[in-house]
């Protein structure tokens, strides 16, 4: 769905919004419809992703893991070489530049694991512009390493002590901060959810890794990879990946976070475990109760703690053209472990979980097929996380 | 005609425009719902509004954001807010407005939601993250059966006050603010702007009733002066509700109300 009608995919996406952000809405929506084919600002994106976030990022085939399991080929697309250490930085230029051009001094945005927050203060920071970051207070604790990153970018770090202090209350206070400095203030919205235009916004900035991948695997292989993998919290890696490929012949498939495993409730596998709702401007899967209440998420990794999906997921999951599996934390850690000793590549617990498909799909899977696996994010932010879990995990 | 409309029209004879209360149900319990809902109406309030709490309140500010946890907390559900609204019902006949947010009707489903909410004894909903472009099986579900109130804000366009205002039934819902409920930064001139050019455009057509930040005698007076057909004081109650031991509960409430509806009767 190449621009989607009224804003939905199917029957999903929409926009559920106070009245209050209808005029920024629509503000937002003329001006993306209207610089996205402009050749000035696509000219001017190109030239930051390049130089400055360093694109086209490389196509790794990573023999040692792929002799090791002895299945299918791995290939990586590092998306994690990126300027700040993951793909939230395709989205982040793309969205910051619009602002510019819309003359919007003050961004606001929410961040999970902090990497959004960190590319956010980035970008900001490469332009010219003042940000202001909301990040579950959970979350502040969990990854304090990117909190002091965003404050030495510049950029003000409000933790959100509402709620489930984690991501999607980090998203409730950014929208109120919104409502609140409406005429002001730029929301530059880190994942493919939230009302419309913004799935399809993010999806069209983050499309450049699946563009990538088609061409790079077209000089390895002439043709389309057979098996695309990413994990999907909102999803924007991962729709970025897929929807430039969802007209090949490729398998895709969307990794979700199982946490302490389906059946134990401690997860945030929306797709896989959810029902339709409204969330965040969005009709889309949702982990809640029987009431309609959202309810409380679990993962390892704070990107992936997210009860909701970005509305495309759920049109292709519906459509079966996507399937939509999960790794539990167990499985990414093991994963974390292989990729992190067999290639010297310490991946971000969320890219972890697709990696941790990976391995299960590569171990059944033909010689001669190939699986691109996109590698969201770096590690780092996540090593004394990873470290925790095992000093734990070996006391116990 | 709708008991809300009724409602306005009566308050029209006797000269007086309406005092609107929005509390939560079940904060901090159900015993403090019912013996607010008692003060208020002795109090002489017109409608009120009763909350039922959704986990993510995105429109509101930290007081009712506050309230929807604790009343979740104290095991708030469907049936029983239900269960509590026929109980009011028992001893009142006002206009109750149900506020909530869209997904608790899209799970249940809208037409089963808003049948079962009118057997209970709800006349009106509000569902601040519903806009028009989203409304049609909402509204559908609703007709004849419940007032669908609407929200515009200082800035919605002409154009869609227009499309909104048809929509619309029982009264028009006027945000004072740029912000979430709750948030007072005082009386601003684009508000008492907006209040004079909502009447001219709608002519009278429906009420419109002002709301988020209102919160003194004096707010009211002013609002009122401004030309709004109604007045929604909600954060203020819940303040007062929370502070208030259970035993003054209704003589506090009484009293706020009266010092409040005394402003909404002109001279």
């Amino acid at each position: 769905m190449k621009y989607p009608k009224n804003g939905r995919f199917g029957e999903f996406g929409g926009k559920y919004i106070p009245e209050t952000l209808v005029p920024a809405i629509e503000e937002l929506e003329e001006n993306y419809l209207k610089f996205k084919n402009d050749k000035n600002f696509k000219k001017e994106l190109n030239y930051y992703l390049k130089v400055y976030a360093g694109r086209p990022t490389p196509l790794y085939y990573a023999k040692n893991l792929s002799e090791k399991l002895g299945g299918s080929k791995i290939y990586l697309k590092r998306e994690d070489l990126l300027h700040g250490g993951a793909h939230k930085i395709n989205n982040t230029l793309g969205q910051a530049l619009l602002a510019k051009k819309m003359n919007k001094k003050r961004i606001i945005a929410e961040t999970g694991a902090g990497q959004h927050g960190v590319a956010t203060a980035m970008a900001c920071a490469a332009l010219g512009m003042k940000a202001e970051v909301y990040m579950g207070y959970k979350d502040t604790i969990r990854q304090k390493l990117n909190v002091f990153r965003m404050d030495l970018l510049g950029a003000k770090v409000h933790p959100v002590k509402s709620g489930s202090k984690t991501l999607k209350d980090a998203i409730n206070e950014a929208i109120r901060d919104w409502i609140t400095n409406v005429e002001t203030t730029y929301y530059l919205l880190g994942s493919a959810v939230g009302p419309h235009p913004y799935p399809v916004m993010v999806r069209d900035f983050q499309s450049v890794i699946g563009e990538e991948i088609k061409v790079q695997m077209k000089k390895i292989n002439n043709k389309a990879p057979d098996i695309v993998i990413a994990c999907v919290g909102g999803g924007s890696n991962a729709i970025g990946t897929f929807y430039p490929l969802v007209d090949t012949d490729a398998e895709i498939i969307g990794v979700e976070a199982a946490g302490y495993g389906l059946k134990s409730k401690l997860h945030s596998a929306t797709l896989s475990a959810g029902s339709k709702g409204v969330l965040h401007g969005m009709m889309t899967y949702l982990l809640q109760d029987e009431e309609g209440q959202i309810i409380e998420t679990h993962s390892i990794s704070a990107g992936l703690d997210y009860p909701g999906v970005g509305p495309e997921h759920s049109y292709y999951k519906d459509t079966k053209r996507i399937k939509y599996h999960s790794a539990t934390d167990v499985e990414v850690i093991d994963a974390f472990l292989l990729l992190t000793r067999t290639e010297g590549i310490i991946p971000a617990l969320e890219s972890a979980h697709a990696i941790a498909e990976a391995i299960k799909v590569a171990r059944k899977g033909k010689k001669s097929e190939s699986i691109v696996v996109t590698l969201s994010g770096r590690g780092d932010k996540d090593v004394e996380e990873v470290q925790n879990y095992l000093n734990k995990n070996v006391k116990d | 005609m709708s008991k809300i409309k009724e409602k306005f029209a009566e308050l029209e004879r006797k000269n007086q425009k309406a005092l609107i209360s929005y509390i939560m149900a079940g904060f901090p319990n159900e015993k403090a719902t019912i013996s607010t809902v008692r003060g208020l109406v002795k109090g002489g309030i017109d409608i009120i509004e009763l909350g039922f709490p959704f986990s993510d309140p995105l429109a509101d500010g930290p007081v009712i954001q506050n309230a929807s946890t604790v009343s979740l907390e104290k095991g708030t559900k469907i049936n029983k807010f239900f269960t509590l609204v026929k109980k009011i019902r028992k001893e009142t006949d006002i206009p109750l407005v149900l506020m909530t947010y869209t997904n608790i009707l899209y799970h249940k489903g809208y037409s089963k939601f808003i049948r079962d909410a009118k057997k209970a004894g709800i006349d009106g909903l509000i569902l601040p993250d519903m806009s028009i472009e989203e409304s049609k099986e909402y509204v559908d579900a609703a007709k004849n059966n419940a007032d669908t109130i609407f929200l515009i804000s200082p800035n919605t366009s002409k154009k869609r006050i227009e499309k909104i205002s048809k929509i619309s039934t029982g009264f028009l819902y006027l945000v004072a603010v740029f912000g979430t409920t709750g948030i007072n930064t005082g009386i601003k001139n684009y508000t008492l702007k907006a209040i004079k050019d909502v009447k001219k455009q709608t002519k009278g057509k429906i009420p419109i009733g002002v709301g988020f930040g209102v919160s003194t005698p004096e707010d009211v007076k002013k609002y009122i002066n401004a030309g709004a057909d109604a007045v929604i004081v909600g954060s203020a109650y819940l303040k007062l509700i929370e502070k208030t031991p259970q035993n003054k509960l209704e003589s506090k409430i009484v009293s706020f109300t009266k010092s409040l509806k005394k402003h909404t009767i002109l001279k």
